[in-house]
């Protein structure tokens, strides 16, 4: 794939280097739309699996939040706060679902698509550009995880979850985890060649899952592991998350959000051009 | 009405499944072993230092011993299970592989023998190496832990036999999601594996106790701890073994509706 095809088939845009590296925003924002559109319509027919997704988070929350914190009773967190263990739990799993919703609408769906059912195929037959799929797709992704993180929001308010107004702002921090993972599993899933490249994916999302500070506090683990774990990208959400949910808010969130929005953008900007590669070679 | 039993047939077709599996053992073994490895280490070792230190279990079990019996018990759940949705219906539909067996000698009740005793190869492997997992991780208490391998199996057919049922009636796999989100999460999330059911409201704690997995990790727990008694033991076993008997008749009808017509 040169740059010459790129620029065949998407029309020429008044263009800085910098719209040559992130060649996205908002130009195309109308005809991404379209696609937005198609998915929302094919998700109107299998809306009981839409639905179900509002359900997983919230088992989730019950097994772990009720059930095995009823064996830990309270933990203190790294900021020195002492929560019960729901309190402490139910913020690290709206940051997981976010980021496992978004991973599984760019990986699973997307592969699926592009491999399949030749989706793209269709959509490059019209007016669309293959980075307009790929912000529609991306688009899609991120008002399908922001619907679930609200309803999430909502019953964690109704159980008496939520400490601090703060919170409010936890909806749109789940947004940028959601994007920080669309784009990073867009870029991910052009490289996939088969269903059991999958459990690649898998491979790097549920150790995330299981230890970026979900079930217990940092102070848990030893120091090494410690650096390890503020590596990842889930601790970040997590870590914005938490605090916005407690109150306990201050400077150091932005350096978790501005991770975060430079993963997404970084994971957008490739995979956009290899979604490109891939469609019009 | 013939019961479906152990032919050249079903074991020729056992081993063409076998053969298939040559081409993916190594990813299988990632979801198989290496994720309730994970499971292990993340919530019974470090979530277990804050248990342990914590109000922490009945009896004075660590938290450690408490979980991998029942891990053991709902992984092999799930890989009875995801063997029994794609597979199934991708031999019916997609490659077709069961028309191009009953082409040969290999007859209806042969498919489904030989792809149940595939499934049993594989619910038996992963629990034998989750085993060797859960002996390294210091989180065996008694030498009968050595027959939370047979529980497993037990466990994972009891899945198996009636989701392959329902797999041959299907027509494409969004079926398979509901399933999953439905009943093999809540149930891995609610049978016992991750705290004693008796921490349920009243009501989830009986239908915890009516569900397969609450009997296999129960069974598996039992025998790992070495605390189980010859009553309850035989309970589990049996209500196992009515789960399979039951999902192999229905498998068997829905087998021959399918391919017959």
């Amino acid at each position: 794939m040169s740059a010459e095809t790129l620029e065949l088939a998407s029309p020429p845009q008044p263009g800085s280097l910098l719209l040559r590296v992130f060649p996205l925003y908002p130009l195309s924002a109308r005809r991404a739309g379209y696609l937005v559109q198609r998915n929302f319509l094919v998700a109107k027919r299998t809306w009981v699996l839409f639905v179900s997704g509002f359900f997983e988070p919230f088992f989730y929350l019950l097994s772990i939040g009720v059930g095995i914190g009823g064996l830990v009773g309270d933990v203190v967190t790294d900021t020195g706060t002492s929560l019960t263990y729901q309190q402490f739990v139910a913020p690290a799993l709206l940051a997981s679902s976010a980021m496992n919703g978004a991973i599984y609408d760019a990986v699973h769906n997307l592969y699926f698509k592009l491999r399949y059912s030749k989706l793209y195929d269709a959509v490059l037959a019209t007016p669309l550009s293959a980075p307009d799929a790929a912000v529609g797709e991306t688009t899609w992704a991120l008002l399908r995880g922001a619907s679930y993180s609200a309803a999430f929001l909502v019953i964690m308010a109704i159980l008496g979850l939520v400490e601090s107004w703060w919170a409010v702002l936890a909806l749109p921090a789940a947004i940028l985890i959601g994007f920080a993972f669309a784009a990073a599993g867009l870029a991910a899933t052009t490289f996939l060649r088969s269903w059991q490249d999958f459990e690649f994916v898998q491979l790097a999302v549920l150790p995330m899952f299981l230890f970026s500070t979900t079930f217990y506090p940092l102070s848990t683990y030893p120091e090494p592991l410690q650096w390890v774990v503020r590596c990842t990208p889930l601790y970040h959400g997590i870590e914005l998350i938490r605090n916005l949910v407690t109150g306990e808010v201050g400077w150091s969130l932005l350096g978790n959000a501005v991770y975060l929005l430079v993963m997404g953008l970084i994971g957008l900007a490739i995979g956009a051009r290899r979604l490109s590669g891939l469609l019009l070679k | 009405m013939t019961v479906p039993v152990l032919t050249p047939g079903a074991l020729a077709f056992a081993g063409q499944r076998l053969t298939a599996y040559r081409h993916f053992w190594r990813s299988s073994l990632i979801s198989s072993v290496l994720e309730p490895a994970l499971f292990l280490a993340s919530m019974g070792l470090t979530l277990g230092i804050l248990v342990d230190r914590g109000p922490g279990l009945p009896g004075g079990v660590s938290y450690l011993s408490f979980l991998a019996p029942g891990l053991l018990a709902a992984a092999a759940m799930q890989t009875g299970s995801f063997e029994s949705t794609y597979p199934v219906l991708g031999a019916i539909k997609w490659d077709k592989t069961y028309d191009a067996v009953l082409a040969t000698p290999t007859r209806v009740p042969d498919l489904l023998v030989g792809q149940l005793l595939y499934v049993a190869f594989r619910v038996t492997t992963s629990a034998a190496l989750f085993l060797a997992v859960l002996v390294l991780f210091g989180a065996a208490d008694s030498w009968l832990v050595v027959l939370a391998v047979p529980a497993a199996l037990l466990t994972g057919m009891a899945f198996a036999a009636p989701i392959t049922a329902y797999a041959a009636t299907l027509d494409n796999d969004s079926g398979f999601a509901a399933v999953q989100r439905f009943l093999i999460i809540p149930m891995f999330l609610f049978s016992g594996t991750f705290f004693p059911v008796s921490q349920l409201p009243a009501v989830f704690e009986w239908i915890a106790y009516v569900t397969p997995l609450w009997h296999g990790v129960s069974l598996a727990r039992g025998l790992a701890l070495g605390t189980i008694d010859l009553g309850a033991g035989l309970l589990h076993v049996g209500y196992l073994a009515l789960w399979i008997a039951g999902g192999v008749l229905l498998a068997r009808w829905a087998y021959r509706r399918r391919l017959l017509t």
